[in-house]
């Protein structure tokens, strides 16, 4: 198939105008008789299902969550960018566009992002009316900070929590709907199978997680919202139930799955402390704007500090590496995500790791503290002190926390076109799940902006397209590819309880985890992809044949839940190390050894892989075709990156 | 249902009336409080008994008595409906182990159990002194020619008499602790109940609701504890009592 | 391996799980043992080791609420040793660690109890009551793509930070579960100050307040008689003051309200 990204025609800043003037409309009487499937409740989820219901679309909504208001965009800490320029620094929606793309290092589609910064604006206003408590100056109005390296102050913030702010913006707008009677929500419902008939997606199948009943659903569209797939590495910063298995689905189904082994890795999380470590927790990249990186300057003494026999504090200057000032004078403690990340694993990799574990580095706050005191220190940081002792049982204001690089965000998801629609028709995906705005790597306080624009501003008009163009007859699930779909949800199921082995879903998990943290991880090979690949597929026949589940499938069964998830990973994660193979280039958050410059930074090769990859699946154990969508770039001049 | 029979069965109504009546019956105490501490005049009773049938007869005080019927009736009737309702919140199947006491004071979770002793206090209380002097006419008279006191009860004599009874004086100290703590809790409690919190003004109420509780429950108890330990059966200061007493009672 | 310590010794420790297999269903304390758990561990690590040892055993884990094990989502929802989230101040389940227990402890961990909160299954409690109490009027009714430019609308600074530490509730229900009365007031309270002390939420604030607690009484949560477990126990700090601002927009809307319903 042909990839069409239905571009609009035009200058980049007329496209989405006229865009929203060609698209057809559904007559306002009409809206009721069509019904949409929303998947996933998060900022994406939330606000589509909630938009799309004010338009008066029925709507049907679901989570795999207790409440709509639990998704994981809860946990966005630092804000959320908007080109609102409300600090006269010249921002506009020009400059948020041309850094997103830059950062995204020239790897996404210049009018999906373009559109994106356009829609900032309407976001911020959006959410003030419905009483999010943004932070504000003391003349009442918004306030901003620079956030992740940004030249301007673009980023609106509630403390530390913007993402938990947001999201319960969000969930309000959809409370109202359900209250109206035009959501229907469906909670702890896990989604496992699109329906697709005669080439369009028509409904889903679902798991009621409560009494573990499989039920169908029709409706005239489906929307994912379903998130990213960052816990295919096992350890990252996602939330614990964060997976794949919804756009798996949609995905074998027969949407192409685009740029997977696009990840990004964030360099400022908690080291892992165990082996029973179930998940990593990020402290904010603003904590790199006050303190240092650094390493011991000799293995020996890396090793000294490891035992126990000397403190950090008590290492003299002289034995001290500060690697990040020392490469990147310009930039020093500053730099990139990916470029802080990669620098912090050549320490570890070199044996100069610190923590029992020798894979941490040290983040030291002994100089500001020095300069203007604990207590202004306090109140910068004091929250994430709070939390950084709560987990570690150090305390930050006397000895240097130790931080490591952690998965934090998939840029990679379903190809969408610029209408977000996937390649079945009638099957839409936003958010994290799709992967149209980041290129390879994503901004600093930008996921919120994707999930919300989405959800809030484009859906509502594209999906009116498509929805114009398909007759308001009823659906309903008495076509016989519904039975189809729910036959092969429960034959699954059955399958994974049957099997009996003798290790559990998550013993799995974290073999596979192991597997993409050190072949597909920071720094990637093709030697290494290689061998990856062959592990994968030997661990997921080792799955199928040795997993433990035990109890029904007409229960409240989670390690059954775990295990359909794992399953899906250990699927996914062939394709992200094909896809890592495939691209023999670095590029933002996909780090190829062979591919760097002469100073080890990424090395891009535009003229071979300025295309995004679009895997289409081919059946069971068969190798994926990869399809290509070629980027254009008429409005930006692509650079190399420098941060010397 | 109209909204107002809505307004005072829902939960925060309930509460409402609960904090009206509490911090009416407040008020009662203060006025009783006043008026007892006529007992420790060394006058022989005339002016508790002056006080008494002042109360007994004053058509004002007759009429807002009523009020005081309604405030403790609505203040035990919204106390039963409200225990009942936050039992059944809780659900059949209750925690195996709950460590409340970690996380909120004794009195706070008590105010039933505490009210219950008050309430008991109460009936024993208003048999003692109030049924006999208005309704059973068994207590001893004054007689004489004064004309306020003529013919009336000598309620200060029968005062007296029960502070002599030890049971009774039992009774009085262990109902003026619970007193003391459900004040305690109940005092700042009726002005969050009513919304009346502020950052400036919360503290002192605070702390004014604790001088409260220790003051009106400190005062009635010194009451039965003085005659009992102090004076003989007309109310007449014992010789062997402190000399800080008999220096205090001779002045006034 | 311990991260932090590398002399924290591990412990071995006596649970008593609620353990009950649906919502109709009986249930029972289980006395289960688990050894060489990390001081460094979190809670929710200490019981997937129990699970993934129920596993192997070829028994039914534990199930229970969790998910971003970062303090913030609010899923997580375990009554552990008679407290709330267990014996940390301002800590969810997820964020408190093994090293507040020492070894040969007893720890009982049971759901939280609530009429409101009926049991899915062992540890897990159905909390959709306080989303039916938000959809009750927890909102600012306005739709996608009406609003005013965000500046139009000013906040003092000092209203603008009363409002998010009310809006801070991640809706965990430590509150009900360790209210007496099983009360969802701070809860509620923390929604309608959020709403009542902002001007977007000024247009709705008597309805707003008449129909939350409406509903919730709906719901069969009892009644706040002051007592402060709830905001003792609140993993976010939820102030008290809350439950104030609540009383008094309710007793003024009934007041001032054209409801006569």
């Amino acid at each position: 198939m042909q990839l069409d990204s239905k571009i609009p025609e035009g200058p980049l800043a007329e496209k989405w105008e006229k865009h929203k003037f060609n698209v057809k409309l559904v007559n306002p009487a009409n809206k009721r008789k069509y019904d949409v499937i929303v998947v996933g409740t998060g900022l994406a989820g939330g606000a589509a299902a909630a938009s799309l219901a004010e338009l008066g679309y029925n709507v049907k909504a679901f989570t795999y969550h207790d409440s709509p208001r639990r998704a994981h965009s809860i946990a966005a800490q630092g804000g959320i960018n908007a080109a609102k320029n409300y600090q006269n620094d010249g921002d506009s929606v020009f400059r948020l566009f041309y850094d997103t793309i830059k950062g995204g290092d020239y790897r996404a589609r210049e009018a999906n992002v373009y559109r994106l910064a356009q829609v900032s604006v309407n976001i911020i206003d959006q959410c003030v009316a419905q009483g999010v408590p943004f932070a504000r100056e003391y003349g009442g109005l918004l306030a901003n900070r620079s956030f992740g390296g940004a030249q301007v102050s673009r980023t609106f913030y509630a403390r530390g929590q913007t993402g938990q702010q947001l999201l319960l913006g969000a969930y309000s707008a959809l409370s109202r709907q359900i209250a109206y009677g035009k959501v229907k929500m469906y909670t702890r419902s896990e989604m496992l199978d699109v329906v697709v008939i005669d080439g369009q997606a028509r409904g889903i199948v679902t798991r009621n997680l409560i009494t573990g009943e499989i039920e169908t659903h029709a409706a005239h569209a489906v929307v994912l919202a379903t998130g990213g797939y960052g816990n295919v590495f096992y350890l990252s910063t996602n939330a614990k139930y964060c997976n794949v298995t919804a756009a798996w689905r949609a995905h074998k189904k027969g949407a192409y799955f685009a740029n997977p082994c696009f990840t990004q890795i964030h360099p400022t999380c908690i080291p892992v402390s165990g082996d029973y470590q179930s998940k990593l927790t990020l402290m904010s990249e603003s904590l790199r704007n006050d303190g240092r990186v650094w390493v011991p300057k000799t293995v020996e003494m890396a090793e000294r500090v490891r035992q126990g026999q000397i403190k950090p504090q008590d290492i003299p200057e002289d034995d001290r590496d500060y690697f990040l000032e020392r490469k990147y004078p310009a930039f020093g403690n500053l730099v990139p995500r990916d470029v802080a990340s990669r620098n912090a694993k050549m320490m570890c990799d070199e044996g100069r790791g610190v923590g029992s574990t020798g894979l941490a580095v040290y983040l030291d706050f002994s100089d500001i503290i020095k300069r203007t005191g604990a207590e202004a220190v306090s109140q910068k940081y004091g929250n994430l002190f709070a939390m950084y002792e709560k987990i570690t049982d150090e305390d930050p204001y006397k000895q240097p926390m130790r931080i490591y690089p952690a998965v934090h965000y998939t840029m990679g998801g379903l190809w969408v076109d610029y209408n977000l629609q996937t390649t079945v028709p009638g099957l839409y995906a936003t958010g994290e799940c799709n992967f149209s705005d980041h290129g390879a790597n994503r901004l600093g306080a930008s996921a919120l902006m994707q999930g919300l624009a989405d959800g809030y501003f484009v859906i509502p008009y594209t999906i009116g397209d498509y929805l114009a163009q398909t007759p308001p007859k009823p659906v309903d699930t008495n076509h016989p590819a519904f039975a189809e779909s729910k036959a092969y949800v429960q034959a699954r199921a059955e399958q994974l309880l049957s099997i009996n082995g003798s290790r559990t879903p998550d013993d799995f998990h974290k073999a596979l985890g192991h597997i993409m943290w050190e072949y597909c991880g920071m720094a990637r090979t093709a030697e290494g992809l290689k061998k990856a690949k062959g592990m994968i597929q030997q661990l997921r026949k080792e799955f199928w044949q040795d997993v433990k589940v035990v109890g029904s499938g007409e229960e409240m069964n989670q390690a059954l839940e775990k295990a359909g998830r794992v399953a899906d990973f250990l699927e996914l994660g062939e394709l992200m190390v094909d896809d890592a193979y495939n691209r023999n280039e670095s590029c933002g958050g996909h780090f190829r050894e062979e591919y760097q410059t002469p100073e080890g930074e990424a090395l891009r090769d535009d003229e071979n892989y300025a295309y995004v990859a679009a895997w289409e699946y081919q059946g069971d154990n068969q190798p994926e075709k990869l399809n290509k969508e070629a980027l254009t770039f008429e409005n930006v001049k692509l650079t190399q990156r420098s941060y010397k | 249902m109209s909204w107002i029979t809505k307004t005072f069965t829902s939960s925060i109504g309930r509460k409402i009336i609960m904090s009206l009546t509490g911090l009416f019956l407040c008020t009662f105490l203060v006025v009783h409080l006043i008026g007892n501490l006529q007992l420790f005049k060394h006058d022989g009773g005339a002016a508790f008994n002056t006080y008494s049938h002042f109360m007994g007869t004053n058509p004002i005080i007759r009429t807002i008595e009523w009020g005081l019927v309604l405030g403790f009736g609505f203040h035990i009737y919204e106390a039963l409906m409200l225990t009942r309702r936050n039992k059944a919140a809780r659900g059949s199947q209750g925690y195996v182990s709950n460590h409340s006491e970690q996380n909120s004071e004794w009195t706070s979770r008590n105010m039933g159990i505490l009210g219950t002793i008050i309430l008991i206090f109460l009936l024993v209380h208003l048999y003692n002194f109030f049924w006999r002097a208005r309704f059973a006419g068994d207590l001893p008279r004054m007689g004489g020619a004064d004309p306020l006191t003529r013919d009336y009860d000598n309620l200060y004599l029968a005062v007296v008499s029960s502070f002599h009874i030890w049971w009774y004086v039992l009774l009085y100290v262990a109902a003026q602790i619970s007193l003391g703590y459900h004040l305690w809790h109940g005092f700042r409690s009726g002005f969050q109940t009513l919304g009346l919190n502020h950052r400036k003004y919360t503290p002192i109420i605070k702390y004014v609701g604790y001088a409260f509780a220790v003051v009106v429950s400190a005062g009635f108890a010194s009451m039965p504890l003085y005659f009992f330990l102090f004076t003989n059966a007309d109310g007449e200061l014992a010789a062997n009592a402190p000399a800080l007493l008999q220096s205090v009672a001779a002045a006034f | 391996m311990a991260g932090s310590n590398p002399n924290a010794k591990p412990m071995n420790l006596t649970l008593k799980v609620w353990r009950q297999p649906n919502r109709q269903a009986q249930g029972k304390i289980v006395e289960y043992q688990v050894k060489d758990i990390s001081p460094d561990m979190s809670f929710l690590e200490m019981l997937d080791v129990l699970n993934e040892d129920l596993l192997h055993a070829g028994q039914d884990p534990v199930a229970f609420d969790h998910d971003c094990r970062e303090g913030i989502c609010g899923s997580c929802d375990l009554f552990i040793n008679g407290r709330s989230h267990g014996p940390e101040k301002g800590t969810t389940t997820c964020q408190l660690h093994m090293r507040k227990f020492s070894d040969g402890d007893t720890i009982t961990i049971e759901p939280w109890r609530a009429n409101a909160f009926p049991v899915n299954k062992d540890l897990s409690v159905d909390r959709s009551a306080f989303d039916r109490i938000i959809q009750a009027g927890g909102y600012v009714s306005v739709n996608t793509g009406g609003a005013p430019d965000g500046n139009e609308i000013p906040v003092p600074k000092e209203i603008a930070d009363r409002a998010f530490e009310a809006a801070t509730c991640i809706g965990c229900g430590a509150c009900v579960a360790a209210c007496k009365n099983a009360s969802a007031m701070l809860f509620v309270s923390a929604k309608v100050s959020q709403l009542a002390l902002l001007p977007q939420g000024q247009v709705e604030r008597k309805t707003r307040v008449e129909n939350m607690v409406a509903q919730m009484d709906k719901e069969g949560f009892g009644a706040c008689t002051n007592i402060g477990s709830c905001a003792a126990e609140c993993p976010v700090g939820i102030s008290l003051e809350n439950i104030a601002i609540l009383n008094r927009e309710f007793l003024a809307a009934k007041a001032a309200s054209n409801n006569l319903a």
